[in-house]
């Protein structure tokens, strides 16, 4: 472990039992994220972002389990914990932000209440104590007239307040890390770019580290400051975020920049990318984003890549950079 | 798991894996309803068994016999023998006449009536709606067994007055839901289309509206026939229904209830027969909802 | 909010009108005249004449009608004419019965059915969660007074642990309580669960968990208010299958209650205890529904506060 990662996850496998076979939703994660840093993790609905997030959460729910791997926060594995020991550092030192601010918070208590009882479950404080720290991280996350919301229901209030609400609830308990997944998609852009320097204030203000789940390298080039880039379980190529825009080497993460709009250039069709995520049940047999790559070759088709390290700190999961350091096998 | 569900490309495995839904769909399909299905089976023997009660039951259901009195179940009487010496399996299987004809006949009227008020209040609104509305208030808010008592206070006991008064209270609850479901597709494009060229009322709620309260209809007739039973069952139970000495199930248990201590049986075998074939109905309308109308829930 | 209940009560004053209206036609559409039902066919047609005048059966519908009304808002409901007492005293005393029953029997129905659900919801597809289901569908489908024969023979006739009949001691009402509380018990079960169930993929129970609650305290802290708020609705509608039920459980245990008075008005041909009888269980429920409605109101804050 490198010095100052405070989540470590290494090799991370985490399967559904379906039905049909083993969907392998996660497979061989490995992230580390350093103390107080922003952290992305990007890719298209289904390649298992978020599937990561709930491992490390400990919440993933049956048919679906962690298979293999270790997730150490701070020296600590807390990989396979009993659910009472899962529980103390749940909303503690690892907290989680959802994308749908509108159903998220429960109905039929008031938003201060709910926060309140993160702290009263996790802190030995007073309920008094309690709700003071609740008004106090309201005003931190720029909520107006806390006082008066702290009774709000969430019915009462706005999505981007109901998101700002979720944001005190995670970070009330000062975490180490804080998981956020696609916090913003479900805002209006202009309250999504509020949301996004709220959290990254938050991370600089109190040290927490932010692991951002998103489909959007715009959101991921404004607040990250490493990128995990995954397709199909795997992570295809990762770096630090500067490093990755200026150099990107793996063509899933070319095409997924190319996708993105852009003003000073002139298309008469936005480009994207040929084929669809494939089935995790029918993986291809070599490298899982070959049916959709140009530059695919027969080897591609029958072997799997490792992840290369072209550079310290960037790696890269294809064959044109076979020559460089492993990073990890297969 | 989202993934798996999805994304299906058009290759080879991928085709195979499509096959296999398919597959695990019927298999769960029938996982989950083999309960109905066996309910079915069960309704099936019994219509059949009520149908040739003659030819089915061991003895004539009113044959008496005074030295035949009161017998334990055995191999001549399997369900032994009343206070007057009759054979209570031969009774219980010419109950279920009673019991099914109870079942079907006035909830299929009562469901009718309450069909044809829902259409009308949900589709033509405002007065018309108000006035049936508060109706099926007004008799929603009787307890249903009282109501019916009423009915026997007014046209005297027996079962044919307790068949129709359970056709002409029942209906209320049969209103309300085809009412909300009128109002529904009310509103969807189709019926706007097709009252937008001016096709009659009266054929839109034919073509279009009907049609499509027909499963929750189905579902909701499914689980109003035990309750219909239940209701002739109470009845005769107290003593206002069916009248000696008609095989009446109901009856058969309060006529039991004084050998109780003794002769146990008498009371249990018809509760029990009573107890299967509103089970059977149940478990039935369960599945039906399952499959034709997951939106109708527990009411 | 205010405004609602005020609509709410409003709207609950025709329903009440038309039920009394829809029992006095019903009780007035029966053959022959009600003077002579009550003293026999046999007695003078003058005397009959003069009872006739004296309790205005005399008078048009209408005028008995609202007569009738006026009366019963002052609690008279008319004098029986079998036992030539007030109607409201003798309801009253037999309802002191009924509600005392379908009070215990609402209390065993709720801590079982709750109880049960919440524990099938807890485990699932599990053993306990299949054994407590087809329980509580062996419960709906159990005529009431089949639960209570049964209860009787066993507990009351074989292990001799209550009394067989009656409704002097709290001993004695434990048998009929839940013998009537047992087939609400079932639908409140089935409906708790399947309401935990669907509220356990809610998102708000993943930010339970998030949150670092054990999944007890998700289920009592956050799944469960969602989940019963549907299931005080159900509660309230079952007031009236509960009355309905009732008349069966006493006929079994030999309680003096209302279902006694009503069988008993039948076959005497009492129409004035019939009526009211009938008019004040009625009242009851529409009461009781309102209750639930508004209770409902006040426990959910989507509705309490307005979005």
């Amino acid at each position: 472990m490198s010095e100052g990662t405070v989540l470590d996850i290494r090799n991370l496998k985490s399967h559904f039992f379906t039905a049909r076979g083993e969907v392998p939703a996660v497979d061989g994660v490995s992230i580390q994220v350093p103390a107080g840093k922003i952290i992305g993790i990007v890719g298209e609905s289904g390649c298992g972002k978020s599937m990561t997030a709930m491992s490390v959460m400990g919440l993933l729910r049956y048919p679906g389990r962690v298979v293999d791997g270790t997730i150490t926060l701070e020296g600590r594995d807390i990989t396979h914990l009993k659910p009472r020991e899962l529980a103390k550092i749940r909303g503690n030192e690892i907290s989680m932000i959802f994308q749908e601010p509108m159903t998220s918070l429960n109905p039929v208590y008031q938003v201060g209440r709910q926060v309140q009882e993160a702290i009263l479950k996790h802190q030995k404080v007073g309920r008094e104590e309690a709700k003071a720290r609740v008004i106090e991280m309201f005003r931190a996350v720029g909520i107006p007239e806390p006082e008066k919301r702290y009774h709000s229901y969430p019915h009462q209030l706005s999505g981007g307040l109901r998101q700002r609400v979720m944001i005190a609830m995670a970070m009330v308990c000062k975490p180490k890390v804080m998981i956020a997944d696609e916090p913003t998609t479900a805002l209006d852009v202009t309250i999504e770019a509020q949301i996004l320097r709220l959290m990254k204030k938050l991370c600089k203000e109190q040290g927490t580290s932010i692991i951002l789940i998103t489909h959007n390298m715009g959101v991921v080039a404004e607040i990250c400051d490493y990128v995990y880039v995954m397709y199909a379980g795997k992570v295809m190529e990762r770096a630090e975020t500067f490093a990755l825009f200026e150099k990107t080497e793996h063509p899933y993460t070319k095409g997924l920049l190319r996708s993105i709009p852009r003003l000073d250039e002139k298309a008469d069709r936005l480009y994207t990318i040929e084929g669809v995520v494939p089935n995790l049940l029918h993986l291809p047999k070599g490298c899982s984003f070959c049916t959709r790559c140009s530059q695919a070759t027969e080897r591609c088709r029958q072997e799997r890549p490792a992840l290369y390290e072209t550079e310290p700190g960037h790696g890269v999961r294809c064959f044109q950079y076979e020559g460089e350091v492993k990073l990890d096998g297969e | 798991m989202e993934t798996s569900e999805k994304n299906m490309t058009l290759d080879h495995a991928d085709q195979i894996g499509e096959a296999d839904t398919w597959r695990d769909k019927v298999k769960t399909l029938v996982r989950q309803n083999k309960l109905a299905a066996f309910a079915a089976v069960m309704i099936l023997l019994i219509v059949f068994a009520a149908v040739f009660a003659p030819f089915v039951a061991p003895y004539d259901h009113l044959a008496q016999s005074l030295t035949d009195r009161l017998k334990d179940p055995g191999a001549e009487h399997w369900l032994g023998t009343d206070e007057l010496g009759r054979d209570v399996l031969s009774r219980i299987i010419f109950g279920a006449r009673i019991s099914l004809t109870i079942g079907l006949v006035p909830t299929l009227i009562s469901m009718s009536i309450g069909t044809v008020l829902g259409v009308c209040a949900g589709f033509y609104g405002g007065k018309v709606d108000f006035v049936i509305m508060r109706l099926a208030d007004v008799m929603l808010a009787f307890p249903s067994l009282l109501l019916a008592m009423v009915v026997t206070y007014t046209m005297g006991g027996g079962l044919i007055n307790i068949f129709i008064a359970l056709s002409l209270i029942n209906w209320a609850g049969t209103a309300r839901v085809v009412r909300s479901q009128t109002l529904s597709l009310k509103e969807k494009e189709y019926v706007e289309a097709a009252r937008s060229i001016g096709v009659k009322k009266w054929t839109i709620m034919r073509r279009h509206i009907l049609p499509n309260c027909l499963p929750s209809l189905i579902v909701l007739f499914t689980l109003n026939i035990p309750s219909a039973i239940l209701s002739e069952a109470s009845l005769s139970f107290l003593g206002v229904g069916a009248q000696p000495p008609s095989a009446s199930w109901g009856l058969m248990v309060v006529r039991g209830k004084k050998y109780l201590f003794s002769e146990p049986w008498l009371c249990i075998a018809p509760c029990v027969a009573i107890m299967i074939v509103v089970l059977a109905f149940n478990f039935l309308g369960d599945g039906l909802r399952d499959v034709l109308d997951p939106y109708l829930k527990e009411q | 909010m205010l405004k609602k209940v005020a609509e709410r009560i409003l709207i609950s004053i025709p329903v009440l009108i038309g039920v009394v209206l829809a029992i006095f036609i019903m009780l007035r559409i029966v053959p022959g005249d009600p003077a002579t039902t009550m003293m026999g066919e046999h007695v003078n047609p003058a005397v009959i004449e003069k009872i006739s005048r004296e309790m205005g059966l005399d008078q048009p519908y209408y005028v008995q009608f609202f007569k009738y009304i006026a009366n019963a808002l002052h609690g008279d409901f008319g004098t029986s004419y079998r036992l030539n007492r007030g109607v409201t005293q003798i309801i009253l005393e037999a309802f002191r019965n009924t509600v005392k029953l379908s009070l215990l029997a609402a209390v065993v129905a709720w801590i079982i059915g709750i109880t049960a659900g919440i524990v099938a919801a807890i485990r699932q597809n599990r053993l306990l969660d299949r054994l407590f289901m087809g329980c509580a569908l062996l419960g709906v489908s159990m005529p009431v007074f089949m639960t209570a024969l049964v209860l009787q023979y066993v507990f009351a006739f074989k292990l001799e642990w209550f009394p067989v009949a009656g409704f002097d001691s709290f001993r004695a009402m434990v048998l009929p309580a839940i013998a009537l509380g047992w087939n609400s018990a079932g639908s409140i079960a089935r409906m708790t669960r399947s309401n935990l169930v669907e509220i356990m993929q809610d998102d708000y129970i993943r930010t339970a968990r998030a949150k670092g609650l054990l999944e007890s305290g998700v289920i009592i802290g956050h799944a469960l208010k969602n989940a019963m708020l549907p299931v005080v609705t159900m509660m309230a509608l079952q007031i009236s299958s509960m009355l309905s039920g009732a008349v069966l459980t006493e006929s079994v245990f030999g309680v003096p209650g209302i279902g006694r008075l009503a069988v008993n008005a039948i076959e005497t041909r009492d129409m004035p205890l019939l009526q009211g009888t009938v008019v004040f269980t009625t009242v009851l429920i529409i009461i009781g529904n309102l209750t639930a409605d508004l209770l409902y109101n006040v426990l959910d804050p989507r509705i309490r506060e307005g979005a």
